[in-house]
């Protein structure tokens, strides 16, 4: 452990800290509010306005929320810690998710638009229900999403709850309240539109939080030339792409399918296509995007490889503990607490977009379309009592994480460990080839989903387990040769099932037309 | 005067020339992040590696200048190859609440 600072040091930033919660959680509530109102006075009922914001977001929220959404507490806590260990190589890693942003709007972002417009959908689910017309699909994927997305908000939550253990020296129960409780609630009132308010208002601040991180370094170690004198005599191997002999090429590799292309398979980054106005906020926000998300990776990794100037690493337990100890030990109490804000804020809104994506694929996908008798919806009083519903299951979903945290299901434990993988086998060819594959049909899709996702978890705890008779593709990651099949089986089965109808095929191909 | 995108099959056409433009684009990064990567890097050790503000060449090449590179194609690319169309309205009806 490292050493905590004085109750003084501790009460200046946890305030710091309440305050910034406490802005989310107003701002999050007001703007919810106000876009309830525009989208009530233009006829968009309570399902469009709560589980996608009124399709409203502009250029500089969906970058944000894009990237909000996919930069969890690892970009600033565990990725530099590692960066410290392994070199400017683990930076090099880390780049990989420079054209993420753009990869996603650019193949996802106006396709999903104009379909999501014409069919109402507000999830992926809706999507994927309009394009293979096939209950097991919907099934698979509200199954699939619900379980992965829990194990990861639970993830999530604990490393959030940690980082405060390890700030202040309190129990991590009182920081799981404290900002589980601020997320829940803005979530749950405000559904969409306040997950990317504050998602917003989060990114601002986790590119604040990076450039405090990397000034405080550079100055604490006397400057940038004195800083990489330094490095080159006490951590000699930075330099070198391998890190003396320890990362793996092939390993790296395997990133460009798992925060790379794989993304495209995430339900919770893609669903961003279905939200925002129209094709200018599109345009920025693939600019705003590429930027951001670029500066963040760079800054945040490369302060990680700078560390080791500035303090001793090889005296803490685990390098979970690198960005901690330069903040303890060098940051003023206010600046700190701006500059814990960040990791957070990574925290909090990779949790809020999963909690109403999983609400939604509970209440819109399964509740609306296979509980609820069609005579019961066109009753006045439904409309209320779908609004309730949907709140009342977004809190339940939190609160049930919150207590899994506190008391952790080994079997939720064992499923985050492949949730990222698991989910982008599960939807990564059911969502782009759909898109772009006029022959994509039903078949290809359950097969694709069920058979992507047995080879990932199979493969991964069959590694973990036999780490002397791995499996391996070319001596990468689990996540390749599970995609790859994942591919193969969606074009198999769907060149054997029955082709899309007419009704779809015009709906989603108009150029054959 | 540019010509406005107007119907189905132009947006569409529209669509897939910028979906294969982000692919383009995606691949043009790969490479050139590979080549002054673990290309560059192969070239030397640590000991005669060239350095740049104290960054060896196949990291300031790859993750500095590439950043800055991909920043600059993105603006290119989104000028000039993507359009600004009407994406349409909210289906009427399928909305039950």
């Amino acid at each position: 452990m490292i050493k905590h600072a004085s109750t003084s040091y501790t009460i200046i930033l946890i305030s710091v800290l309440v305050i910034y919660l406490l802005i989310n959680l107003v701002v999050g509530l007001w703007t919810s509010k106000k876009q309830a109102q525009i989208d009530k006075a233009e006829g968009k009922g309570f399902i469009n306005n709560y589980f996608i914001g009124g399709r409203s977001m502009g250029g500089l929220v969906l970058a944000m929320t894009l990237i909000a959404t996919f930069t969890s507490a690892s970009s600033f806590i565990g990725g530099p810690g590692v960066a410290s260990a392994k070199g400017l190589v683990w930076v090099y890693l880390s780049m990989i998710q420079v054209p993420t942003a753009f990869i996603i709007l650019g193949i996802l972002g106006k396709k999903f638009a104009i379909i999501s417009r014409k069919t109402n959908a507000v999830t992926i689910t809706d999507y994927l229900r309009a394009r293979y017309k096939s209950t097991p699909v919907v099934i698979i994927s509200s199954v699939c999403l619900v379980l992965f997305f829990i194990a990861q908000m639970m993830s999530q939550f604990l490393g959030g709850a940690i980082l405060f253990q390890t700030i202040t020296g309190l129990s991590y129960i009182y920081g799981l309240i404290l900002f589980g409780i601020v997320v829940i609630i803005y979530t749950t009132i405000g559904g969409f539109k306040a997950v990317v308010t504050t998602d917003t208002i989060q990114g601002l601040v986790m590119v604040l939080g990076a450039i405090i991180l990397i000034v405080t370094i550079v100055t604490q170690a006397g400057g940038f030339d004195a800083m990489t004198a330094k490095l080159q005599e006490v951590t000699p191997n930075y330099a070198d792409i391998t890190s003396g002999g320890t990362t793996a090429k092939a390993y790296v590799m395997s990133f460009w399918v798992l925060v790379g292309i794989g993304v495209l398979g995430l339900p919770q980054t893609a669903v961003r296509g279905m939200g925002f106005k129209d094709t200018k906020s599109l345009h920025n926000a693939i600019i705003y995007g590429t930027i951001v998300v670029g500066f963040l990776m760079l800054v945040m990794h490369i302060s990680g490889v700078f560390a080791p100037a500035v303090i001793d690493t090889a005296a803490l337990d685990s390098t979970d503990y690198v960005v901690p100890k330069i903040m303890l030990q060098y940051m003023h109490p206010v600046v700190a607490g701006l500059f814990i804000a960040a990791p957070l804020a990574a925290i909090m809104s990779t949790v809020s977009s999963l909690l109403i994506l999983a609400s939604a694929a509970i209440v819109k996908d399964i509740y609306l379309n296979y509980i609820v008798k069609d005579e019961k919806k066109s009753l006045p009083q439904f409309s209320k009592k779908i609004s309730n519903i949907s709140m009342f299951t977004t809190l339940i979903i939190g609160l049930i994480v919150m207590v899994f945290v506190i008391k952790p299901p080994s079997a939720i434990v064992w499923i985050n460990l492949f949730a990222m993988g698991g989910l982008e086998c599960a939807f990564f060819c059911p969502i782009l080839f759909g898109l772009y594959w006029k022959k994509a049909n039903a078949l290809g899709s359950v097969m694709s989903s069920i058979l992507g996702v047995a080879a990932f978890l199979f493969i991964s705890s069959w590694n973990t387990g036999h780490p002397e008779a791995v499996i391996s593709l070319f001596g990468t990651s689990p996540i390749v040769p599970s995609i790859l099949i994942s591919i193969a089986a969606f074009v198999i089965f769907s060149l054997i099932g029955k082709k899309p109808d007419q009704e779809t095929l015009d709906l989603f191909y108009p150029e054959q037309a | 005067m540019q010509h406005q995108i107007k119907t189905e099959f132009e947006k569409n056409q529209q669509i897939k020339k910028e979906a294969l433009a982000s692919i383009a684009l995606y691949v043009a990064f790969f490479i050139w992040w590979y080549v002054t990567g673990y290309g560059l890097a192969g070239t030397g050790t640590p000991q005669t590696y060239t350095y740049v503000m104290g960054l060896p060449m196949w990291f300031f090449l790859s993750c500095v200048v590439g950043y800055v590179l991909f920043c600059v194609a993105s603006v290119l690319v989104v000028k000039f190859v993507f359009k600004d169309f009407d994406l349409g309205e909210e289906a009427e009806g399928g909305e039950q609440a």
